[in-house]
């Protein structure tokens, strides 16, 4: 009788240990460059190591405009993969009410989401109804200025504390035969900067009017006509720049071989890959040194519905995992983004990263672009820019489109 | 088409019994069924849809939620767009002259009865074999001036040489028609030659009876001759040029700035980048529209003579 009952209990262990079958999920992803890369396979042997599961990596070359539309084909083509990165905000939106994407409110309530995740700007940017759709991993702000110590000593300038000390030096650089400012080809690079001027000089409360009340007649005054100029004049000195990829214009500041790059902080990850120490090689300015606000952009991981149940309990289980403590921490320090909970310790943090955790616990955060205008209005003004940043059109003309862009915004 | 053409023929022939039409033939009717699925469904329903979603504010998702002709008027309105338009009108007349001018002076040296003909020949198709993307890679790193072509001839000593047509927004379309045509013409060559091959040697004995030179027995004789094969080669043509995607993305990717964008870059990239199904939509039937009126003559002249007869 013993027997049996032992067998019989030996039997239902095992039936209760093969119903959690591990489960090959596939993660896509644009994170590519060496710091990026370091960082994803934190989360990839967190998840190897820590679950049965195993982590299927589906890196997509090619910067996120490229990959995205890989990602959105695919879960609209019925082959879903098991999460996929994109930044929160309306890229996943029509997904998401489409009914396309898990609902992970359970997993939020059991870890207890709300009460950690800081700013909780984050989290609503998953939710929808009231229901949570994705996991947000870091935080990322675009509001860096990363200056080259060694090509400031080489002009025998001290390294600028502000975008105006800057602009000043960047004559002097030019004459050096170092770039002043590296601009890589790529349109987002040029919107983007456009954006990190916009706040610095005209100020957060034109760039919500602009951004978020989508005000065309603030787009078109005074305050953006002073960006606008701020841009002609930089763009300049970034004409000799000829590349293409960020990583490759940071790669330059790295090297010495630019004075500066306007970058969000994921520039960061590449100095740690070259090992370079903040402070001594390379200086960082957040809000251009003007006007210290980030923006609380970031990536979120999304998990596309599956009918398998086991799938599903993977997605969960990987959700959680991000999230946690330990994770946040590793991600976040290669990253050279900040973590998306208030309560971890980041005492490994360089000192820009340092700066970072400040603003943010200081409060002077605001939304990014990404949560503010659809992909197509940023595509516009992504065409805007990478055309005004490459050609000699006027500042008035560029801004007359801006406003255009801006009135016909939904 | 030749299908029923030949169902036709046989029913004449056997005229005496009343023959039910459906059935004649009925295998290779059946052969056919896929491809008048093909034909029906994907090009002409596919493009129905498509024609009518452009009419609707689709974002990602298609929805039939009609807004007029808003789209187009933003198509039209969108400077990107025109660029597109007439860097396709500029790459497309360019290619389509050059490529059956030199396709056509290279087959008539061929076909001189050289030395070494085969080797030249595949030298000439080699770039074919190359895919489009391999190519604007190709010529990306000749055409850069760090290390192509502009800092060799600078080596040799002309320091003020300047040549960047894929960093200067004027001419950057001139760079990739340069690729273009590297890549096309070989295939052009080819067919003129086998085109030039099936001339009748008697017809060049005529000539020099008549005592009529070289260049003018080509310009009088030969190439009114070679018709159809100049058709064939204008309809590759004609398609590759508006098709023209993955040369634009692999060499500049639209830049500087959005100086080489072309129409099928604008379709892709609202289409999918920018989760705009309408404006992409709207984009798509207007590239459709330009190919109607380029193929609406070239048909009439085609197949509209041949009823008369």
């Amino acid at each position: 009788m013993k027997l049996t009952k032992a067998l019989l209990s030996a039997t239902a262990l095992c039936a209760a240990a093969t119903t959690a079958h591990a489960v090959d999920l596939e993660v896509t992803h644009w994170w590519t460059s060496g710091g990026e890369a370091a960082a994803v396979t934190q989360f990839a042997k967190a998840f190897n190591e820590k679950t049965e599961h195993n982590w299927v990596d589906g890196a997509i070359a090619g910067g996120g405009s490229t990959a995205r539309p890989i990602m959105v084909s695919r879960i609209l083509g019925g082959d879903p993969m098991g999460a996929t990165q994109f930044n929160h905000g309306r890229q996943a939106q029509e997904l998401v009410e489409a009914g396309l994407m898990l609902d992970l409110t359970d997993v939020a309530e059991a870890e207890g989401w709300k009460d950690v995740v800081h700013p909780s700007s984050l989290l609503d940017a998953c939710t929808l109804d009231g229901r949570i759709y994705c996991a947000p991993v870091n935080i990322h702000s675009w509001q860096w200025l990363w200056l080259s110590n060694s090509a400031f000593a080489d002009i025998g300038v001290d390294v600028p504390a502000n975008w105006d000390e800057y602009v000043a030096a960047m004559p002097a650089l030019d004459a050096a035969g170092i770039v002043p400012l590296a601009m890589g080809g790529q349109a987002w690079q040029s919107s983007g900067a456009f954006g990190v001027l916009a706040i610095a000089i005209a100020g957060q409360d034109a760039w919500k009017a602009v951004n978020i009340a989508k005000d065309a007649d603030v787009a078109g005054g005074e305050a953006y006509a002073k960006v606008f100029d701020a841009a002609a004049a930089a763009r300049e000195y970034s004409k000799k720049t000829n590349v293409q990829d960020w990583n490759q214009a940071t790669a330059m500041v790295i090297e010495g071989k630019a004075g500066g790059q306007i970058m969000g902080d994921w520039a960061q990850g590449e100095f740690a890959v070259a090992e370079k120490v903040a402070g001594t090689d390379y200086t960082c300015l957040p809000g251009l040194g003007v006007n210290a606000v980030i923006d609380t952009a970031g990536d979120a991981f999304y998990f596309p519905k599956q009918d398998d149940p086991e799938v599903e309990a993977a997605q969960k289980e990987l959700a959680a995992l991000m999230l946690s403590k330990e994770v946040q921490v590793e991600f976040n320090l290669r990253k050279g983004s900040l973590p998306v909970r208030g309560d971890v310790d980041l005492a490994a943090a360089n000192d820009c990263m340092k700066k970072g955790l400040a603003i943010l616990e200081s409060g002077n955060i605001m939304p990014s672009g990404d949560m503010a205008l659809s992909p197509d209005t940023s595509g516009q003004i992504e065409d805007l820019m990478t055309e005004f940043w490459s050609s000699d059109m006027s500042a008035a003309d560029a801004q007359a489109e801006y406003a255009g862009i801006i009135a016909d915004a939904d | 088409m030749a299908v029923t053409d030949h169902g036709v023929d046989h029913a004449r022939r056997e005229y005496a019994k009343p023959p039910i039409k459906i059935f004649k033939n009925l295998s290779s009717k059946i052969a056919a069924i896929p491809m008048i699925l093909t034909a029906t469904v994907i090009f002409i329903g596919c493009s129905g849809w498509t024609i009518v979603h452009s009419f609707t504010n689709s974002k990602l998702l298609p929805k039939l939620d009609f807004v007029g002709f808003d789209q187009y008027e933003r198509l039209w309105s969108s400077r990107r767009w025109l660029i597109s338009v007439e860097n396709l009108f500029i790459y497309g007349l360019c290619s389509l002259v050059f490529t059956l001018v030199i396709g056509f002076l290279l087959a008539a040296l061929l076909d001189r009865k050289i030395r070494f003909e085969n080797t030249f020949r595949t030298i000439f198709l080699y770039p074919f074999a190359l895919s489009f993307v391999v190519t604007g890679l190709v010529w990306q790193w000749i055409l850069n001036p760090e290390f192509g072509v502009q800092s060799i001839v600078r080596g040799l000593g002309w320091e003020s040489f300047t040549f960047d047509p894929l960093y200067n927004s004027d001419i950057v379309i001139y760079g990739i028609l340069i690729a273009g045509l590297w890549q096309g013409t070989g295939l052009i060559m080819c067919i003129m030659l086998a085109g030039l091959r099936g001339i009748d040697e008697d017809i060049w004995k005529a000539t020099k009876v008549d005592g009529i030179g070289t260049v003018k027995t080509y310009l009088v004789v030969i190439i009114p001759m070679m018709k159809p094969v100049f058709v064939t080669a204008l309809v590759l043509i004609a398609s590759g040029i508006v098709k023209v995607y993955d040369l634009v993305v692999a060499q500049t990717s639209g830049g500087p700035g959005i100086s080489s964008e072309v129409p099928a870059k604008y379709v892709y990239d609202t289409l999918f980048g920018r989760q705009n199904l309408g404006q992409g939509f709207a984009a798509s039937t207007m590239m459709l529209v330009m190919v109607v009126i380029i193929l609406i003559p070239y048909v009439y002249l085609q197949f509209g003579g041949k009823k008369d007869q």
